[in-house]
């Protein structure tokens, strides 16, 4: 048999009990651990450049700066998105797709469409519902078949000529659905002049990414779920369509002149950047790019799979376990519910048996309304898991169930 | 007079100490909050309205309460969609039911958890509604001091 490729060792975090067992953390969908080589990097930031970025012209803040921008420009490779400039810093994946929501609404009027799908995370929901109600616009929802994949005929018969937007995940966060971006671009393309949105939180650390081959507008993820820091995201967009966008925040660092009267803005990316970034979390991100370059991504993700597919197996082979969603196409997360018991009943017993995993409705509300259930229980891997994790997993689960 | 019935403790505080003190760990603990929870009388379906509910992320509690004012007492009717919760809420009930406000406000709940064991589930973090709970009980009792 061949042995298991491992990069556990890398992340301190992992190497720890709770309630003094060795903990299981399979609640990845919610945020990574951090290897040791994104903390040392954002360590040694603070230790030795710390300063303000693109103002001044000492050798600290020559070195910040250049730090800040070298994450920029590996960001903009690992996602192919041909120039840095289009590589925006924001808080995360929520604050991205708000940045194009409130960007976009002077767009919008009366009459225009977004087009969303059921199965979205709040944060590519609820901005979408907020800039129609806002803009006059009316939010459509393709609806999600019981296997929980996009409903394809739904999907395209939504496609008016006044939709505006298309906004889908990548990757569903609750079911792990992997949806056909490629299929779906297409059948946008051919029907309307929508811009496309894809929230890639979920994907951006199991798929290769090429933002050019996908042929969409705008991509956003956040840092903290591929084993960068929090507070730390991207939105990438085509040049046309961020320069179409207004800026939600103004201040310090997105304008280019000031005067009492009027001001005018910077230039790409710097203009949806108001104020002092994060500095030490782009550097953290950069640290995260440069650290899945250096690891066998494609061998770790093989395995990711096949631990997703022993979990399943196990899991329908238990009685009175219901699993939720059996898309065709599917990454790192399986959600599931006990018969008779809530998902917090589950969530409860397995922490008191080391084992982390996500309870609840997964921030997709409209998704557990569709499917007629209140939440699930959710187990998301990733690519320090191992056998060892799944049979922890497995073997907590038949103990849980003698419990209910 | 409430317009719905008082949910029974299942066990009085005294019961639940002496259970307590005979477990020998987390498994003897969660069944006894299990099998409290499922005894726990379940609250007429009318009463689980959105109005009642006490919001939690994992989990929900609906909570009714009336102010008896021929005995001045507190009176509740609770129930949760989670089995280790309603054994929680049972917890709460048998401090809390048919009590006098001051008495509501002077006890210790944390004090309460903290003795058995449970503090973590009184936590906000948690999500579980309970926190949320327990806090809108003694508002409630701090109102009619």
């Amino acid at each position: 048999m061949m042995r298991e490729a491992s990069i556990r060792g890398d992340f301190p975090a992992l190497a720890q009990s709770v309630h003094g067992k060795p903990l299981v953390y399979l609640d990845n969908a919610a945020t990574t651990q951090k290897p040791l080589a994104v903390l040392d990097a954002m360590q040694r930031y603070y230790l030795q450049d710390n300063a303000n970025v693109h103002r001044a012209a000492h050798t600290l803040a020559a070195r910040a700066t250049e730090a800040m921008e070298s994450a920029r420009s590996k960001v903009a490779a690992l996602l192919n998105a041909g120039a840095s400039d289009l590589i925006v810093f924001t808080r995360g994946t929520t604050e991205s797709i708000n940045l194009i929501a409130s960007g976009i609404e002077h767009q919008l009027r009366s009459g225009d469409r977004i087009l969303v799908t059921a199965l979205e995370h709040h944060s590519n929901f609820v901005p979408w519902q907020q800039c129609a109600l806002r803009s006059g616009a009316k939010v459509d929802v393709v609806r999600v078949t019981p296997e929980g994949e996009i409903d394809h005929d739904d999907f395209a018969a939504k496609l008016f000529p006044e939709t505006r937007i298309v906004a889908f995940a990548h990757v569903s966060n609750a079911l792990g659905t992997i949806h056909p971006v490629n299929e779906l671009v297409s059948t946008i393309r051919s029907r309307c002049g929508a811009r496309i949105v894809i929230d890639g939180a979920q994907a951006i650390l199991h798929l290769p990414v090429d933002v050019r081959a996908l042929d969409i507008d705008f991509y956003a993820f956040s840092s903290h779920k591929m084993f960068g820091p929090t507070g730390m995201g991207v939105l990438y967009g085509r040049r046309e369509a961020l320069d179409s966008l207004r800026p939600s925040q103004y201040g310090g660092e997105m304008i280019e002149h000031v005067t009492m009267e009027a001001s005018t803005f910077n230039v790409l990316p710097f203009r949806f950047e108001a104020g002092t970034p994060n500095i030490a979390g782009a550097v953290g991100l950069g640290a995260a790019v440069d650290y899945l370059s250096s690891i066998p991504r494609d061998a770790l993700l093989l395995q990711e799979e096949k631990l997703i597919g022993q979990a399943i197996a196990a899991l329908t082979a238990m009685n009175g376990i219901r699993l939720v969603g059996r898309p065709k196409e599917r990454l790192s997360v399986v959600s599931f519910l006990v018969e008779g018991a809530s998902a917090h009943d589950v969530g409860t017993l397995l922490d008191q048996q080391g084992i982390a995993v996500r309870t609840g409705h997964q921030c997709t509300m409209p998704l557990m309304q569709s499917l007629g259930i209140s939440g699930t229980v959710r187990a998301s891997f990733s690519l320090y898991n191992d056998t060892t994790d799944v049979e922890r997993f497995v073997q907590a689960m038949h103990k849980t169930l003698t419990f209910l | 007079m409430a317009g719905f019935a008082l949910t029974p403790p299942p066990a009085t505080l005294e019961e639940i100490r002496d259970a307590f003190s005979f477990f020998e760990g987390w498994e003897d603990k969660y069944r006894f909050l299990i099998d409290l929870g499922k005894s726990l009388t379940d609250l007429p379906e009318e009463f689980k309205a959105e109005a009642n509910l006490v919001r939690g992320c994992q989990s929900q509690v609906w909570l009714v309460s009336h102010f008896e004012p021929l005995s001045g007492r507190l009176e509740f009717g609770l129930d949760s969609d989670a089995h280790i919760v309603r054994g929680l809420v049972a917890i709460v009930l048998a401090a809390y039911q048919n009590r006098l406000p001051a008495e509501i406000v002077a006890f210790d709940i944390e004090g309460l958890f903290a003795e058995l064991d449970l503090l973590p589930h009184l936590s906000a973090s948690r999500g579980n509604g309970l926190r949320a709970m327990v806090n809108k009980v003694v508002a409630l009792a701090r109102n009619h001091l």
